[in-house]
């Protein structure tokens, strides 16, 4: 069989950069949020200030990745996430067409997912420093944040399946990891990506 | 199904797209900066039909809006054996409560909101316990007593009220919350309520009471909160 780079390895870096940051502020976020296990972990403080710098340090080594490894790369992915075509249309509609190595499934995940990101860090530090500082206190902050952690485990959920589970999809794990998939699974799911 | 030999009807031109994803992005993130203005009110509105399905489908969610703040390593354990609360300070009589006595005390139940100062608010909360005077007045304050230091179990959290507020005719010594002796999380068993004030000033886990001369910082004073939490006029709201 043979295979087809997917993602370089700044871009699967990257990926579980995030996913890594994300999972430890799921977490953390969760102790603080859920009562019951707010009583039975306790620590709240402790807590607080590991899911505040870890938030803090998320979009810092996000950026560190990108800066640091292949930029042309991130940016070419990028722009190619931003762009529909009518085939991206046409199967957001539910019909059968054609996919670039993107299906508009992923480019609308992906486009949530970093626009949910810029959410919480705002809506976080806003927490954290209004705190300290009423200037910066809302009483929006915190129903913010909290529906923002609802959409994003929402998104998450999906997308655990669709790696994981979905008999369809799921070969699709292996370009995050390793970086290739099949020439075959590529061509029947992103007829239109020529691999370079 | 599977194959796509020729996607393109028309080869020669190539459809490059349009630029949807930077509007997604800037849209989402412009409606969740602008939710800061309308985002309590909407949940407001909805959370009373929203709350009661979440919370039957999920039920370790908050759905009935409480959160559950501490500021120390571990929650107070409330040992009903061994529970006491002291009236102390600038008194001529300082006593010491046992639980079955703080329940021989007049009882009293109300039913109040309860204001958080981050912005959540759990209406219709039942409350029972005992008024401060009954609990104070035993006591036998001397002339020259102007506060009340409320001492937490839950080191180091405290708070003080002037005698005036404390004197509130919904400020109450709570044992019981909708019906249920008041559990660890909520300060069991014993936490003062101040419905007119933020919930911070709203002491749990209470093990002392001091008469004093007049306010101080307490703990999240100290953080910088305003010692008089009026809701919706002070700590920058409504100012």
């Amino acid at each position: 069989m043979s295979y087809v780079r997917r993602f370089s390895r700044t871009e699967r870096l990257f990926h579980w950069v995030n996913a890594a940051f994300f999972f430890t502020l799921l977490v953390t976020g969760l102790v603080l949020y859920l009562p019951s296990l707010e009583v039975a972990f306790g620590r709240r403080t402790l807590v607080k200030d590991v899911h505040f710098w870890t938030g803090v340090s998320w979009p810092c080594a996000l950026l560190l990745v990108a800066l640091a490894g292949d930029r042309r790369g991130l940016r070419r992915t990028a722009a190619d996430l931003d762009r529909f075509d009518r085939d991206d249309f046409r199967w957001l509609t539910g019909r059968h067409a054609p996919q670039g190595r993107f299906n508009a499934g992923q480019k609308l995940n992906a486009t949530l997912t970093a626009a949910l990101t810029v959410l919480f860090v705002v809506s976080g530090l806003l927490l954290w420093f209004g705190e300290r500082d009423t200037r910066l206190r809302f009483a929006s902050t915190v129903v913010l944040h909290d529906g923002l952690a609802f959409a994003a485990f929402a998104l998450l959920l999906g997308h655990l399946y669709l790696a994981l589970i979905h008999p369809a999809t799921r070969h699709a794990l292996r370009g995050i990891t390793v970086g290739s998939v099949s020439e075959e699974w590529a061509h029947r799911h992103h007829g239109k990506w020529s691999p370079d | 199904m599977s194959d796509e030999t020729h996607p393109d009807p028309e080869p020669a031109r190539v459809d490059h797209g349009v630029p949807v994803g930077r509007g997604v992005f800037l849209g989402t993130v412009v409606a969740g900066v602008s939710s800061l203005l309308w985002g309590k009110a909407a949940w407001d509105r909805v959370s009373g039909t929203v709350a009661p399905v979440a919370e039957r489908l999920v039920p370790v969610l908050p759905s009935s809006g409480w959160r559950i703040y501490s500021v120390a390593a571990h929650l107070p354990t409330f040992d009903r054996a061994t529970w006491r609360l002291s009236i102390g300070g600038h008194v001529d009589r300082p006593q010491t409560l046992d639980y079955a006595a703080l329940l021989e005390l007049p009882r009293v139940e109300q039913v109040s909101t309860f204001h958080c100062v981050t912005g959540w608010t759990v209406r219709n909360v039942r409350w029972a316990g005992v008024r401060i005077n009954d609990v104070i007045g035993p006591a036998k304050p001397r002339a020259g007593a102007g506060a009340l230091h409320f001492v937490s179990a839950e080191k180091p959290y405290d708070d003080y009220l002037t005698l005036q507020q404390a004197q509130l005719a919904d400020v109450l010594l709570a044992y019981e919350m909708d019906g249920k002796p008041l559990s660890r999380g909520h300060g069991a068993p014993l936490r003062l309520v101040i419905p007119d004030m933020y919930g911070y000033k709203n002491v749990k886990w209470l093990e002392r009471i001091d008469v004093v001369p007049r306010v101080h910082d307490g703990y999240w004073e100290a953080l910088g909160y305003d010692r008089d939490a009026w809701v919706g006029h002070s700590n920058g709201y409504g100012a």
